[in-house]
């Protein structure tokens, strides 16, 4: 059972896409497979021929439990198949040690017995990178246990790095009081964003020892919450008109607050971070993990970059995550590697709440209903159409000032919202 | 430039270099009288006479050392085996004498012959009459091995082998015999031994490849291309001394790196190759290097395994595929 999520432990298989008997190419879909999060297809790692399965569609299997063997249509497989039946009964029975490596020689990851002779075995454990590979990460800067090799085995090759690399882009700016946003290149259009570049910085002795303190105070993650009220007026009016403009662009009020959230964290780059232990990771962009709600439970699509996208393009963009989380399909790398998240739950008539921080995640901001209330304008009650948001932040990165500017930065822009057709 | 048969230039080569210099000369079985097992040496018996254009016996071992003999006294003989299958008999001659004279004496006595003649497969020859004998040769210091693959460096190099001071083994091959391409018409055209030659320029992988081979590898990474994968075809064209700064470059850019053969794969050129390539640029890898060679099995009669022991452009794009892990 190869690992085909960060935080897989077991899988299930869902289909067989090859029978016994079939031939199999290096590369070709072998299963699909239901992960922790996902459905997705596994892959065949050696040519050869589907001799065995050993684990039926709808049975479940450990990481690194060997789910079938391919090998050559004469080979004998006896020696092999004794040997994999023990652990594998031994598994069934012995439930409260699944991670417990199976004694039949093959890699951690590799999803069937390699053949004796093709030489692509992996050692166990080992991460497998190649020389340039490993070269180039090392000259990037680049931590090679953040990535997913591609190549065989889980090779790290190459083009992985060419891709991680892809997204070192725009450096960040100083802060300061409200910056202009910045302006979108005109061939950014349609671009693909990979996950945000980041850099690392030290963690200071004074915010080791502040998250050494709060770390015991409030579970393994100190949240703090902070909660404002905002007047959504010109922002839903702002909705209307484009939507007017632009019906096909269905744009929702979520939309809008996704952009927002990715202007506001630009300009407070402390927000847009994660604890990384020794280091705290600022990212370049804003990749915003959006909560949606499956039938299977919670999964966060990222919209990557988008303090470099348009509204609408934000708009398509959320509609088609959220339409293949529900069915299961979304990528590994889609709903991985935010660098902040939204929850909303104003749909469901909530005014307010507080969600949980999506670890190394710095920040979640909940938002709650929008909701005409009697507000004191200029010395007279109005009826305005009100917002209130609670952001979760993790006091090892964020402090109690950092999280309150950058809400209302928030607040100011939201209120304000035609500042992100400055530059435009 | 003429378009010429691989045959005919060398031919070319052959006579040029007889006409050039009188101590050049040219004996082997057939050679004279029938022009040639393969017709590589038709007409010069009649331009040049039986003095310089000399039939032998059925004794490799016999005129092997007859010649390594004449090259000692000054002269510079051009040895044909009508296929180095046959210089099998003729390997003391020419790894004891002709390769170690020069160290032996001091310096003192060069041997500049070139020992020539088809190598490799031909067409159901069976075991005995299909050996690829190039990393035997290439093993010893002392001798040169070039094999080319197109019918200019064929001319080219077999002038530079000819004019040589050094043993030369000059193997061609029996199926590219009739293969044609464009020959340049100067008199003084040569190829320096230890040059290799870009074939084609690629940056997703190096695909290496000699004789007959590389062809095949053209074809290979003509279908590649369609799959968006460029490949770079080098021909090292002298096995030895080996140009591999030319191949180290060219991995430096690629990464990947497949090398075709049609030998035996065990202790072959190509494993000299990847070694050097290991060894000079293991940090620039993003595969393991990939040999494509023939089976390793005496070369089967039969035409149907005869195809399945040599290796074939399918192969050598599979292997390329799997290097670029596509």
């Amino acid at each position: 059972m190869p690992k085909l999520s960060p935080t897989m432990e077991e899988g299930q298989v869902s289909r067989w896409l090859k029978k016994e008997g079939d031939k199999v190419s290096m590369g070709e879909p072998l299963a699909e497979i239901d992960t922790d999060k996902a459905t997705m297809e596994m892959q065949a790692l050696s040519e050869g021929v589907l001799r065995k399965i050993l684990v039926n569609e709808g049975e479940s299997a450990p990481l690194g439990q060997p789910i079938a063997i391919v090998g050559e249509l004469d080979e004998d497989i006896s020696a092999l198949l004794s040997q994999v039946k023990a652990p594998v009964e031994s598994t069934k029975a012995e439930t409260a040690k699944p991670r417990e490596a199976p004694s039949v020689a093959q890699p951690q990851q590799a999803p069937a017995p390699a053949t004796s002779t093709d030489g692509k075995r992996a050692a166990g454990g080992r991460m497998l990178v190649s020389p340039i590979a490993a070269r180039m990460a090392a000259e990037a800067g680049i931590n090679l246990t953040s990535l997913q090799g591609s190549g065989p085995g889980g090779r790290i090759v190459k083009r992985d790095i060419e891709e991680a690399m892809s997204t070192k882009a725009v450096p960040a700016k100083a802060p300061s009081a409200l910056r202009p946003m910045p302006a979108p290149r005109p061939a950014m259009k349609g671009e693909v964003y990979g996950p945000s570049a980041y850099r690392d910085e030290p963690v200071s002795e004074m915010r080791r020892a502040i998250a050494r303190r709060l770390i015991t105070s409030l579970g393994p993650v100190p949240h703090f919450f902070l909660t404002t009220e905002i007047d959504m007026e010109r922002a839903a009016d702002m909705r209307r008109s484009l939507n007017e403009l632009y019906p096909d662009a269905k744009l929702s009020i979520n939309d809008v607050i996704i952009k927002v959230t990715s202007a506001a964290l630009i300009q407070h780059p402390q927000v847009n971070a994660s604890f990384q232990d020794k280091t705290v990771r600022y990212y370049e962009h804003a990749d915003i993990g959006v909560a949606v709600a499956t039938e299977n439970g919670l999964i966060t699509p990222v919209v990557r970059a988008a303090d470099m996208k348009s509204l609408f393009d934000i708009a398509a963009e959320v509609r088609e995550l959220a339409e293949r989380a529900r069915a299961r399909k979304l990528k590994l790398e889609e709903y991985t590697g935010a660098s902040f998240s939204i929850s909303n739950l104003g749909m469901f008539g909530i005014d307010e709440f507080t969600a949980v921080i999506n670890p190394p995640e710095g920040a979640i901001l909940a938002i709650g209903a929008m909701t005409p209330k009697p507000v004191v304008k200029d010395g007279e009650i109005a009826i305005r159409q009100m917002m209130r948001v609670t952001m979760s932040c993790d006091h090892r990165v964020i402090d109690g000032a950092t999280g309150a500017q950058f809400l209302q930065t928030f607040k100011q822009i939201l209120e304000n919202p035609v500042y992100l057709f400055l530059n435009q | 430039m003429a378009v010429l048969t691989i045959r005919d230039a060398l031919n070319a080569a052959l006579r040029e270099e007889l006409a050039r210099d009188p101590d050049v000369f040219l004996m082997g079985e057939e050679v004279a009288e029938y022009q040639g097992a393969y017709k590589v040496t038709r007409g010069l018996l009649e331009e040049f006479g039986p003095k310089r254009v000399i039939d032998t016996p059925i004794t490799e071992l016999g005129f092997a050392g007859l010649g390594v003999g004449a090259a000692m006294a000054g002269l510079r003989p051009i040895v044909e085996f009508m296929t180095f299958n046959f210089s099998i008999l003729a390997t003391d001659q020419i790894i004891n004498s002709a390769a170690k004279m020069l160290y032996m004496s001091g310096g003192q006595v060069k041997i500049p012959i070139v020992f020539r003649g088809p190598g490799g497969s031909a067409y159901q020859v069976s075991s005995q009459h299909s050996q690829a004998l190039e990393s035997w040769y290439a093993y010893f210091p002392g001798l040169k091995v070039v094999m080319p693959s197109t019918a200019a460096d064929a001319k080219g190099l077999l002038k530079s082998a000819i004019r040589d001071d050094d043993p030369v083994i000059f193997i061609e091959q029996e199926r590219m015999y009739g293969m044609k391409g464009e020959v340049p018409d100067d008199g003084d055209f040569t190829i320096p031994l230890g040059v290799a030659e870009v074939k084609r320029e690629g940056t997703d992988a190096t695909i290496v490849a000699r004789s007959l081979m590389v062809p095949l590898a053209l074809k290979a990474a003509e279908e590649l291309e369609k799959d968006g994968v460029s490949c770079e075809v080098i021909d090292p064209r002298t096995i030895r001394p080996l140009d591999i700064e030319t191949i180290v470059e060219s991995v430096k850019k690629t990464n990947r790196v497949v090398i075709a053969e049609e030998s035996h794969p065990f202790c072959g050129v190509g494993a000299e190759i990847s070694t050097e390539i290991q060894e000079r640029a293991f940090d620039y890898l993003d595969a393991p290097v990939r040999r494509v060679s023939g089976a390793d099995v005496p070369m089967p009669y039969a035409k149907s395994l005869e195809n399945l022991a040599l290796p074939g452009v399918e192969q050598i794009a599979a292997a390329v595929r799997e290097v670029a892990y596509i």
